[in-house]
């Protein structure tokens, strides 16, 4: 029996789904030059949004559904910066998409149906919503890789992330029913009670390695990563940006919604698994992104390696370590997008801006986008007084209070390592001058592109003086 | 007056200032000269009001400023300053208005982002002085990197990639593992705060690990042998300003590290290590002496006499030991550290002084090689007269700077043990040897080329800069009592607290 009460708890993804279906029909009834009003009408849908995400947040965790759906701080604060990454891909794509006449209807309601899926994956209460939301996430996702037709670089990352995806979901799938078998049960409290007395602790194990590893793929943690370098470099660059902030931030929800909530009981199982993926990611992403001449596929490594940071936090099973990871997803997912937006400003027409020499003498010629990625480079290379630097003291802080002193070693290791491709990109930018004979790089005129890029950059700067609240609301999240 | 947040202002101040002049832009060089000037200055006469307004008597921390920062964390913005941080600072804002005098028709390339990144690297460095909360250190502690490394690539040398790399490589490596010291003190302490930390009782193995990884940060940052490798790299391709800079004030905040983390928090394994640094001090004193003998580039010949002279501040931190814990002798303990702070202070002049005499040199000749030049007295007398003034003051000559310092250090290391009191005082034998050498083949003999002959005298503005730098030289020679006063209870303080074993 549905209740009213239902409803309320749900009412951001309910009026979600109702926005992205009006948002569809809406963009079918006008031509392609009022187009812009699409693009206004989603960010508006997307603001309200926030606004009810945030309006309605109950003081303690809430459950809808029989418990199906969940609503608790943790949620909340997935799903309100998951909607800012989307808004900021909104914005900063536009001019992009208009330059290639890629700029589509579908586009939105696409996004938007894939927030949504992320919007009930992390407010999972039962398997079923866990695979549900996923699902919905990444259906309209492959899509959206494959958004540009006409290239056969999209078209092959679709396909792989699509045939990957699948397969991972298939895995993910298996280690459910694996579950299911064991605990007679799909509510993930329900795992958790039955998890302690359940008679067939093997077959839950054998069940959580699967799940280990449908989570480490949507983080695209090694060795479940090849995916995520192809994807980035084939798909259209907003897509890519969207790519790297939003399902990172649902892979934290999903990983403690299956392996906190659902199997706490065998953390000491899942955590050795996480601090060893932790481990190999940090090392294969660190490395390997130092040899790549394509600015979005040294991205793709980079992120491999900081899902190796959010790991750390993940691999110390308290409220501390899932709140660290938290904060880390929430940090790095704003860093991503400003590494991206740089890229959208300063590509045209023919050019991608995607090879790193493709932003040489960028200080000579444009000196505030240079600034811009400078903040992105030296943020997501941890160095104070970015924000970046703050995330990653607090995911250490967790590995060590968690007894993994090993684990930050390594980290601490790598993050030497990938210092070198940060710098090199700060190196690039300002002490090399631009190849001759190319055009020099301009920025595009488009004025919310522009402000609401210098916003979020600047942002990495002055978090460091408002952590404090963020890592407070991200505590409260675990009931710290 | 006193209920002013002096220090957040000093800090954040040339900051703010920094971004003012980015805003400038690159077409309005002079807008963005003067206005760093004026910064600067400011800056300067805040530092001094500071100074007034420490009451150098009683000691301790004092103008201190406490607010929420990450509270999860237990982080606080928390400020304050000792005798030792008070001179430091003004050491800072001083050398600062004399670099920017000194890079003013230098810098001609994008002046206005040079000059920004003076001003944020004064603001952070004033900051790191002035930190009481472990985190907020090495928050500017590392963010110091960041303007150095534009300042070596953007306006270095043809090797400038290789040397800021290298540069921002090992430092970062150095201080990384600090952070997990860091982290580690906090697991266990449960607080950032650093007073907390000195109190706190960490047994003998924690202070062992925690000892090697403040060692390991401080040790690359001051530089020490053997992690000293990028600094004569970072100095060669540098531009003039950032290696006064990084002389003159980026070297201490290595050795302050020591002060501030090593010998108060893991006081009993600094006693049992103490031999390490004691060792690894007389070698850079001795062997790098040696190394400076040879240089052909006199960049580097400065760069290796200053790891030379940061082996006399080690020396004079370590000493303590051995006369506080070993021979309880209090007085000649505090001497060493006092000692080893005056060095701090006089190297940055003296350092400083050098190597913007370099820079001027190099404006005119472009080139750093020694055989370039010669018979400077003839053609720039003025010049040559402070040419001469700083290198006796870099070789320790009595009524200089340089003579303070390393006589109180040699002379509480005689007390607490002749034979390193012996390799340290031949340091100034090797140290007259290599800057005399170089004395003798740029000051005297004959120009080696027409050029070299004739090389315009100083100008007004190269005089003023030089002339600051030799006041400060000869009146911290001459009456060095202002400063020993300045910081006679802070360090007493220190040597104190070390006396009490933690185990």
């Amino acid at each position: 029996m549905i209740t009213l009460n239902d409803l309320l708890v749900m009412l951001p993804e309910l009026y979600l789904t109702a926005a992205a279906c009006l948002v569809l029909l809406f963009d079918v009834f006008i031509s392609d030059d009022q187009r812009d009003a699409t693009h206004w009408v989603a960010i508006i849908v997307m603001l309200v949004g926030i606004f009810l995400v945030i309006r309605g947040q109950p003081d303690m965790t809430v459950t809808a559904f029989g418990g199906m759906f969940v609503r608790d701080h943790m949620a909340e604060i997935l799903k309100v910066t998951v909607l800012i990454a989307t808004i900021l891909m909104f914005v900063m794509a536009r001019p992009w998409l208009r330059d290639r006449k890629l700029f589509m209807g579908e586009f939105y309601s696409l996004s938007m149906f894939s927030v949504l899926g992320v919007m009930l994956l992390v407010s999972a209460g039962s398997l079923i919503t866990v695979y549900l939301g996923l699902e919905l996430f990444a259906l309209p996702a492959y899509a959206l890789v494959a958004l540009n037709r006409e290239s056969k670089l999209s078209s092959e990352a679709a396909i792989k992330f699509f045939v990957l995806g699948s397969l991972a979901s298939g895995l993910l799938l298996f280690g459910m029913s694996l579950i299911y078998g064991a605990t007679g049960t799909l509510d993930l409290h329900g795992i958790f009670a039955a998890a302690g007395t359940t008679a067939h602790p093997h077959l839950l194990q054998f069940g959580l390695v699967f799940l280990v590893v449908g989570i480490a793929f949507e983080f695209g943690a090694v060795p479940f990563h090849m995916w995520l370098p192809d994807v980035y470099e084939g798909a259209p660059t907003p897509i890519a940006m969207y790519i790297s902030a939003v399902p990172k931030l649902a892979a934290v929800g999903l990983a403690y919604r299956l392996l906190e909530v659902g199997l706490g009981p065998f953390a000491h199982d899942w955590r050795i698994m996480l601090a060893i993926m932790a481990a190999l990611s940090l090392v294969v992403g660190n490395v390997v992104a130092i040899a790549q001449k394509n600015f979005k596929r040294m991205l793709a490594y980079s992120t491999i390696s900081h899902m190796g940071f959010v790991f750390l936090g993940l691999s110390n099973p308290t409220p501390e370590g899932y709140s660290a990871a938290l904060f880390y997803a929430v940090c790095f997912a704003l860093m991503e997008t400003v590494a991206f937006g740089v890229i959208l400003a300063l590509a045209r027409k023919g050019f991608e801006c995607e090879m790193i020499d493709d932003l040489k003498g960028l200080n000579r010629r444009s000196p505030w986008f240079a600034g811009l990625m400078a903040i992105a480079m030296f943020s997501l290379a941890g160095i104070p007084p970015l924000w970046g630097f703050i995330a990653k003291v607090l995911v250490l802080k967790a590995a060590i209070d968690g007894g993994m002193l090993w684990l930050a070693i390594v980290a601490i290791i790598c993050a030497i390592i990938g210092l070198f491709y940060y710098l090199r990109v700060i190196w690039v930018m300002y002490f090399e001058a631009p190849a001759e004979g190319v055009e020099p790089l301009q920025a595009k005129p488009d004025l919310a592109l522009r402000g609401l890029l210098s916003i979020n950059a600047l942002g990495l700067i002055a978090m460091i003086f408002f952590s404090g609240p963020l890592l407070a609301w991200c505590r409260a999240a675990f009931g710290v | 007056m006193s209920d002013w947040p002096i220090l957040s202002i000093l800090t954040w101040l040339p900051c703010a200032g920094a971004i003012l002049v980015l805003l400038a832009g690159d077409a309005r060089p002079r807008v963005a000269r003067w206005l760093t000037l004026a910064f600067t200055v400011i800056t300067f006469a805040l530092s001094l009001l500071m100074l007034s307004e420490y009451s150098a008597g009683p000691g301790g921390f004092q103008l201190q400023e406490m607010h929420r920062w990450i509270p999860g964390i237990n982080s606080s913005y928390h400020l304050g300053v000792d005798g030792i941080a008070v001179a430091l600072i003004v050491l800072t804002t001083f050398t600062t208005i004399l670099v920017i005098g000194g890079a003013w028709q230098v810098i001609k390339d994008k002046v206005h982002q040079y000059m920004a990144a003076m001003l944020v690297l004064e603001g952070l460095l004033i900051g790191v002085f002035c930190a009481m909360d472990a985190l907020l250190f090495y928050l500017f502690f590392e963010a110091i990197l960041i303007p150095m490394f534009f300042l070596i690539g953007m306006w270095g040398g043809p090797r400038r990639v290789y040397a800021t790399l290298k540069f921002f490589i090992y430092t970062f490596f150095g201080s990384i593992f600090f952070l997990i010291g860091l982290l580690y003190m906090y697991h266990r302490a449960g607080t950032f705060d650093l007073q907390t930390l000195w109190a706190f009782p960490f047994t003998m193995q924690e202070q062992s690990w925690l000892f090697f990884s403040f060692l390991i940060a401080f040790a690359v940052k001051t530089p020490m042998v053997p992690v000293h490798t990028w600094l004569p790299d970072a100095h060669v391709e540098a531009p003039t300003g950032g290696s006064v800079i990084l002389a003159a004030i980026m070297l201490k905040v290595g050795t302050y590290g020591f002060i501030r983390f090593s010998l108060p928090i893991t006081p009993d394994a600094s006693q049992y290590f103490a031999w390490l640094v004691i060792v690894l001090s007389l070698i850079a004193i001795i062997y790098i002496g040696y190394v400076a003998l040879v240089q052909p580039d006199m960049k580097k010949l400065v760069a290796y006499s200053s790891i030379a002279h940061m082996g006399f501040v080690t020396l004079g931190l370590f000493i303590v030991y051995m006369l506080a814990r070993q021979q309880h002798d209090v007085q000649t303990a505090q001497l060493g550290v006092q000692g080893a702070v005056v060095q701090m202070v006089s190297h940055g002049f003296v350092s400083g002084a050098l190597f913007t005499c370099i820079g001027v040199m190099y404006d005119r000749l472009h080139t750093r090689e020694i055989a370039a030049y010669g018979g400077l007295a003839k053609v720039m007398p003025w010049f040559a007269a402070f040419w001469v003034l700083f290198a006796m003051a870099n070789t320790g000559l009595p009524g200089t700077s340089g003579f303070v310092g390393e006589f109180m250090v040699i002379l509480s290391s005689f007390t607490a043990n002749p034979w390193i009191a012996l390799f340290a005082a031949y340091s100034l034998i090797i140290g007259a040897g290599y800057t005399l050498y170089l004395i003798k083949r740029i000051v005297w003999g004959t120009a080696p080329t027409r050029e070299a002959a004739a090389m315009p005298e100083i100008n007004t503005r190269e005089g003023l800069v030089l002339g600051a730098f030799a006041v400060a030289v000869l009146a911290m020679g001459v009456y060095p009592w202002p400063l020993m006063h300045l910081m006679d209870s802070s360090v007493a303080q220190l040597v104190t607290h070390l006396m009490t074993s933690k185990v």
